[in-house]
Order: C-alpha cells, then sequence, then structure tokens
C-alpha cells in the first residue's frame, strides 16, 4: 500500500460520496406522535408486543429533555420536523441481486461498495441499508450453513421474534437516555446477528449504512448475540449524501456475548462532516455498548471516526462474567469545524475483568476533540484492572483537545491506570521528512498514521486501508 | 557542483554564518571542522533548506539556485543531510518510510516507482554495508534506537537515496570506535567520482577514516583556513585557539569537545 498515492488520489476533491440518488421513496408525515409510530409498525407488520415496547419508549421519551451536558455546540434539533420513517419503494421481495433497483446498485458503486463486488471478489457478506429498509442480503446461505443468522433487523422480527424478544432492550433499556429511548420509539430497521454456541463466524460481518432522503432521521437498531462459545467480527462503515440541512443519526447498537464468546465490533464512520465554513453534516448521536454477560467472554471496540459535524458517543462494555474482557481502541478526526466527543465506558461488575481503552484524538482547522470516559469498578469487581491511554494530536493553532477521564472505583483490589499526552505535529519530524524528499502533505499524513497505528492495527486489514485513506481525506488541507 | 558565496544566515538578531565562501567540485570529500558555535551546523541545515534561518548570499548547486528550493526539491535535486540528531517518528515502519523518499524522489525525476517486493531486495543489500540488523525493518523510524543505529540508519538512507552531494552532519559525534569503523567504511564504499561530500566533524578522528580531499576550518560563520588532510592534524595538536585574527574576539573560540 502506498500513502503516496492516496494522497494523489485525494486531493483537492470534495466529500466524494455528495450525491443524492433518484428513488422513489416512501414517507410518513412529518413529526411525531403515538400515530406515526403505530404506522411504522403497522408498515412493518410487526408484532403487538414490538408496538407496545416503542410506545412505552415513546412515552418515556415524552418525560425527557434533551441533554446539554456535551462539550459540542449545535442549534436545537425540532423533532416535529423530522420524517421518522422513509423506504425505497419496491414492488416484492428480493431472491437475487439481479432484483435490486438499479438506481440502488449505482448508488453502491460510486460508494465504492458494489455488491456484486463485493460477493465475488472480498467474501464479505454485506447487508446493505438504504434509508431504513434493507435492500439485499447477500452469503446469507453460506451463513444459514453454520447457523449464523445475519439478516435485516425487520426480518429478524418477523422469522425470530423470540431471539428479538430476549434481546431487545437488554443491553440499551428503552429509558437508558434521550436519544436511546427515541430510537427505542421510531427505529425502521438495522441488523440483526445471531451465532449459535461454538460457532466461530466464518467471514466478516459487514454493514454499510446509508442516509439518502432529505430530512429523513436515521434511527438504526442493531443487536449482535453470541452465544457460548462462538465468535464474530464485525464491522459498520457509513456514509451520507452532502446536503446543508443538519441530519440526525441516532441508532442503537447492542451486542451480548455469553460465556467465552468473543465479538469484535469496528466502525469506519465517514458521515459528511459539513462543509469548511460548518455548514451542514451529520449529527451522530449514538448509543452503543455491549454486554459480556458470560465468564471469560470478551467485547472489543474498534473506531475510526472521520465523520459527522458533531460526533457524540461512547462505545462501553458492561463487565459482568469472570474473567470478562472489554477494550476499546478509537481514532477521532475533527477537522474543519467539526466536533467530537467520545469515549467509552467500562463497567466492571466481574472479577478479574480487565479493560484497555487506547484513544487517539487528532484536531485541526477549527476542530474540537473531547475524550470523555468512564472507568467504574463495582465493589464485587475482586481484582478488576484498567489500563487507558489517551494521545491528542494537534495540527494548527485554532483546534483543541480535551479529556475528561472520570474513575470510580469501589473495590480496593482493582488497578487502574490513566497515561495521557497532547502534541503537535512536530516540526523537526516535517523537515526530516522532507529532507528526504516527501512532500509535507504526504509527511504531515505518515506521521498522523503512524500515530494512529496502535488503532488500525486492530481493524481488519481492508478495512485499515480504508480507515488510512479517510484519514488522508480529512486532513488534506491541513498543512501549510 | 556546490558553489557557496558571500553566505549569511542569522537567527534572529544573532548572525550565525558571516559571509561564507566554499566551492566543492563533484568527487570532493570537504571537512568542515571547528569550534562549538562557529556556524557547522547552520550551514548543514541551511543547505538542506530549513526554514528557521533568514539567509542572503548565492548557493549554486548542479546549475539550480538552492536557497529558492524547498527541501524536498533539495532532496530530489541530490541533496542529502546525515542528521546529527535523527528524529523519532513513532508508528511510521523505517522500510516504509524509506522506499517512500525513494519513490518520492524517484518520481521527482519522473522514474518508475520501487514496489515493496523489489525494494526489499534492494534494502538487504544496502543493510549489510552498514551491518544493520534484520530487525531494523519492522522497527518504527529511530525509535528506541541505540546511538550507533541511528547514525547507521542515517547511512543506510544515505545508501538508497544515492544523492550527489552528501552532507555528514557530525555523525560521528556519539559513536564508540567499532560504530565509527562501520560508519565511515559505509561512506567510503558511496564515495565515487560523481558524489561529493561535506563531513562536519569536531573531530580529526573521523578523518583517519574518511579520508578528505579538503579541510575548511570554521570560526565565528567564515572559514579560516583551508587546507589539505595535514590541518586537522594540526588542529587535533593546537586546538582551535590559534585560529589567528579571523575569529571575532567577541566569541572566543573555544577547544573542541565532543557533543
Amino acid at each position: 500500500m502506498s500513502n503516496s498515492t492516496n494522497i494523489a488520489e485525494f486531493t483537492g476533491r470534495e466529500y466524494q460520496y455528495g450525491f443524492v440518488t433518484d428513488l422513489e421513496t416512501d414517507i410518513v408525515p412529518r413529526g411525531l406522535s403515538e400515530d406515526v409510530i403505530t404506522l411504522i409498525s403497522t408498515k412493518k407488520q410487526e408484532p403487538e408486543w414490538l408496538l407496545e415496547w416503542r410506545l412505552r419508549a415513546y412515552r418515556h421519551w415524552c418525560t425527557l429533555r434533551e441533554p446539554r451536558w456535551q462539550n459540542v455546540t449545535y442549534e436545537p434539533i425540532d423533532y416535529q420536523d423530522i420524517i421518522y420513517y422513509a423506504a425505497p419503494k419496491q414492488k416484492t421481495s428480493i431472491a437475487s441481486l439481479d432484483e435490486v433497483d438499479p438506481e440502488v446498485l449505482a448508488m453502491f458503486d460510486k460508494l465504492g461498495i458494489s455488491l456484486a463486488e463485493q460477493e465475488r471478489l472480498s467474501g464479505v457478506a454485506v447487508d446493505a441499508i438504504v434509508d431504513s429498509v434493507s435492500v439485499a442480503t447477500t452469503f446469507k446461505e453460506r451463513l444459514a450453513d453454520v447457523g449464523v443468522i445475519f439478516c435485516s433487523f425487520s426480518e429478524a422480527v418477523r422469522e425470530h421474534p423470540e431471539l428479538v424478544r430476549k434481546y431487545l432492550g437488554s443491553v440499551v433499556p428503552f429509558r437508558d437516555n434521550f436519544f436511546a429511548t427515541l430510537n427505542s420509539a421510531v427505529f425502521t430497521d438495522g441488523s440483526f446477528c445471531y451465532i449459535p454456541k461454538g460457532v466461530h463466524c466464518p467471514m466478516e460481518l459487514s454493514t454499510y449504512f446509508r442516509i439518502n432522503a432529505a430530512d429523513t432521521g436515521q434511527f438504526e437498531r442493531t443487536l449482535i448475540v453470541a452465544e457460548d462459545g462462538a465468535s464474530v467480527s464485525y464491522l459498520e462503515g457509513c456514509t451520507a449524501p452532502m446536503r446543508d440541512e443538519n441530519q440526525l443519526h441516532a441508532a442503537v447498537v447492542e451486542l451480548v456475548a455469553l460465556d467465552n464468546a468473543q465479538i469484535k465490533y469496528s466502525t469506519v464512520q465517514n458521515w459528511y462532516p459539513g462543509d469548511a465554513a460548518g455548514k451542514g453534516g451529520i449529527y451522530n448521536f449514538v448509543t452503543k455498548r455491549g454486554k459480556c454477560a458470560g465468564i471469560n467472554s470478551k467485547i472489543s471496540w474498534t473506531q475510526v471516526e472521520t465523520g459527522s459535524a458533531i460526533t457524540w458517543k461512547y462505545p462501553g462494555v458492561v463487565l459482568q462474567g469472570d474473567n470478562s474482557v472489554g477494550e476499546f481502541y478509537s481514532v477521532a478526526v475533527s477537522a474543519n469545524h467539526q466536533q467530537a466527543d467520545t469515549g467509552t465506558k467500562m463497567i466492571h461488575i466481574g472479577k478479574n475483568t480487565r479493560s484497555t481503552i487506547v484513544s487517539k484524538a487528532i484536531s485541526t482547522g477549527h476542530g474540537q476533540n473531547t475524550y470523555r470516559g468512564l472507568v467504574k469498578i463495582l465493589r464485587s469487581a475482586e481484582g478488576a484492572r484498567n489500563h487507558t491511554q489517551c494521545d491528542s494530536l494537534l495540527i494548527g493553532t485554532e483546534c483543541g483537545a480535551h479529556t475528561f477521564p472520570y474513575v470510580e472505583v469501589k473495590n480496593s483490589s482493582a488497578e487502574v491506570e490513566h497515561e495521557a499526552s497532547t502534541s503537535k505535529v512536530n516540526e523537526d519530524q516535517l523537515f526530516y521528512c522532507r529532507q528526504r524528499g516527501i512532500s509535507e502533505e504526504e509527511a504531515t499524513s505518515m506521521i498522523v498514521n503512524g500515530f494512529c497505528r496502535e488503532v488500525f492495527k486492530e481493524l481488519p486489514m481492508e478495512f485499515a486501508i480504508e480507515a488510512q485513506r479517510l484519514l488522508n481525506v480529512s486532513l488534506e488541507g491541513s498543512v501549510g | 557542483m556546490l558553489e557557496i558565496e558571500d553566505l549569511h544566515a542569522s537567527v534572529g538578531d544573532t548572525e550565525i554564518l558571516r559571509g561564507l565562501d566554499l566551492t566543492v567540485n563533484p568527487g570532493e570529500v570537504h571537512a568542515i571542522m571547528g569550534p562549538n558555535g562557529s556556524g557547522k551546523s547552520t550551514l548543514a541545515h541551511v543547505l538542506a533548506g530549513r526554514g528557521n534561518f533568514d539567509v542572503t548570499g548565492q548557493v549554486h548547486y548542479d546549475g539550480h539556485d538552492l536557497l529558492v528550493m524547498s527541501p524536498e526539491e533539495r532532496a530530489i535535486a541530490g541533496v542529502f543531510l546525515a542528521f546529527q540528531h535523527p528524529i523519532e517518528i513513532p508508528g511510521v515502519g523505517s522500510l516504509y518510510f524509506l522506499r517512500t523518499a525513494l519513490n518520492s524522489i524517484r518520481r521527482g525525476h519522473s522514474l518508475d516507482e520501487v514496489g515493496p517486493v523489489e525494494f526489499l531486495k534492494l534494502i538487504e543489500d544496502k543493510m549489510a554495508l552498514v551491518e544493520m540488523d534484520q530487525s531494523f525493518m519492522s522497527r518504527s523510524v529511530n525509535e528506541g534506537f541505540s546511538g550507533g543505529e541511528v547514525k547507521r540508519n542515517e547511512i543506510l538512507q544515505m545508501a538508497v537515496l544515492e544523492p550527489s552531494l552528501a552532507i555528514l552532519d557530525e555523525t560521528d559525534s556519539g559513536l564508540d570506535i567499532d560504530a565509527l569503523r562501520v560508519v565511515a567504511s559505509g561512506v567510503n564504499a558511496l564515495r565515487n567520482e560523481k558524489r561529493a561530500m561535506l563531513v562536519i566533524t569536531h573531530h580529526q578522528r573521523l578523518l583517519d577514516y574518511i579520508v578528505p580531499d579538503r579541510v575548511h576550518v570554521l570560526a565565528a560563520g567564515r572559514i579560516v583556513r583551508v587546507g589539505g588532510k595535514e590541518l586537522a592534524i594540526s588542529l587535533e595538536e593546537h586546538g582551535y585557539v590559534d585560529l589567528g585574527e579571523t575569529a571575532r574576539p567577541d566569541q572566543p573560540a573555544t577547544i573542541g569537545t565532543a557533543t
């Protein structure tokens, strides 16, 4: 792989995914009410218990106020001005890729994730979501052979209601927080993944989310369950078209790992960050949480956040099972006027539970980057360990990096370590590279990529390369 | 090949180079010696294009007006600086760094880039030249390198990039005698009739191994003595105190010590 070609390739390029596909869209009226929720539920032919769950969430949400403690600023969101459901119209359900709306396929081509190509070349099963409805699911049969269920959330509700009912809200209850509660009331689709006992999922599972219709809030719901001794690696990648209005994305991701199970969840997020003046862009307010319910289980979050106008998320792990392990590896970039308030929560409940946090924050332009992390060791967590490392890199003089580590320890046998550093891209390093013939821009990219290496090495290979490219795109013009 | 005329360089109000003249022809090795603070490293950095100096005067190099060029343009034109204090770049693999540098320079000459496999072959030969350990390949640039390793890495980079003008800034500092021998033999292997070298040093010791064609003594920002190898030996015996009237009285020259 060559960073130099990446730079040349991306130099001077606008947000690459800023196009709108003209799909015929089926939408519900603007705004939120019990009627709208009932309509969504009816359109999706959901069982009564799920509608009831949504309505309870909605009623609870009506009593909540939008939180304001985070270190970001944005215009108030008018929740009655959002369209909560938009599905591309399709005549019938799809048996193969050939039947997928050609416009949809063309859009994926533009995104560089042609399903046909993915299917043929990469062996990655992609559950592609265009505005709330899953349009094509591949590799299903191969997964079915080993008993893995990987499908859209709607399909899971229809085909595996007992599993959905058992685990939905078991990690992020509908009362959890303002945005999770909103999501519980109005979520339209998402991914569902179930790995049965002792099965190692034979391929990386991957979902590309895409926000397409104007003014459509996207409320995805992802649920991944790994039974005893099962393991899975899951990648979520995101892009959104360029628009002037800010768009709200309030997703919920729940992971459940039972005894000896392992879940690795990787996110490469490059949603539209707004233009150089700070106009437009996605608000990414997401609740992600994993529960290490069983002994010796492990949940690992890896995130590369280069997009969104505002990123506000704390993928966390509840370490309930004894000897369970939680990991969080993060690269967050704030360029131009982007704001990121992100970090993790590690809640130690079981004995000898361990957690590792590695956060790399890069700020450039007017970007503001905040690491906010909570390490909580409960009384029961005998012998718990945490190691936290927070590094910030500043490029330029207008940007900022902030760190808010919270540590609560109730058990004296716990060991908690916190390391933090803030540095600037160093003139000496730049000169050293340039003296060797490497351009200033490429040198910066190289130094920043080096800074992120600890996190990138946690990503599956092909996504690590994608992450590097995204990073280079985000840093364009930060030098000189 | 390299013609320096009336070169002045200052940082703020402090003038460090005060009208330096120097001519180096292809294939020649010139040693620049001088006491601390005489401007030796400044000369190296000014030639390499470091931005934090105010510079006046003329530097012609291979038909280029060197002073108007960016550091990377100078590198592409064949100027190489072996740093006195090479910097660490955490997380950036040494092999990757060096291949990127080589390909940047090759692109500058409209040559095809060298692929990873081809590069691996190339570097193995060059590594043998400076007795560099295989583990070098997987390590980050200069990170956790010993004093000897960073200097050998500089010479290794020089061997790979094949510059036409190599400036070695205090390459002997911090080296024990064995490491010095390795580094010097690496440098000697790279001597040829086209490549010019500017060897900056405090000590005559290095010049036992890298025998210069000319020795220049720099004091207070000017060349005050020029001679052959024997000049270095006389300096070793008498120190820099006896540099004549050309040394500035307000900045007394001191006896050279390793830094």
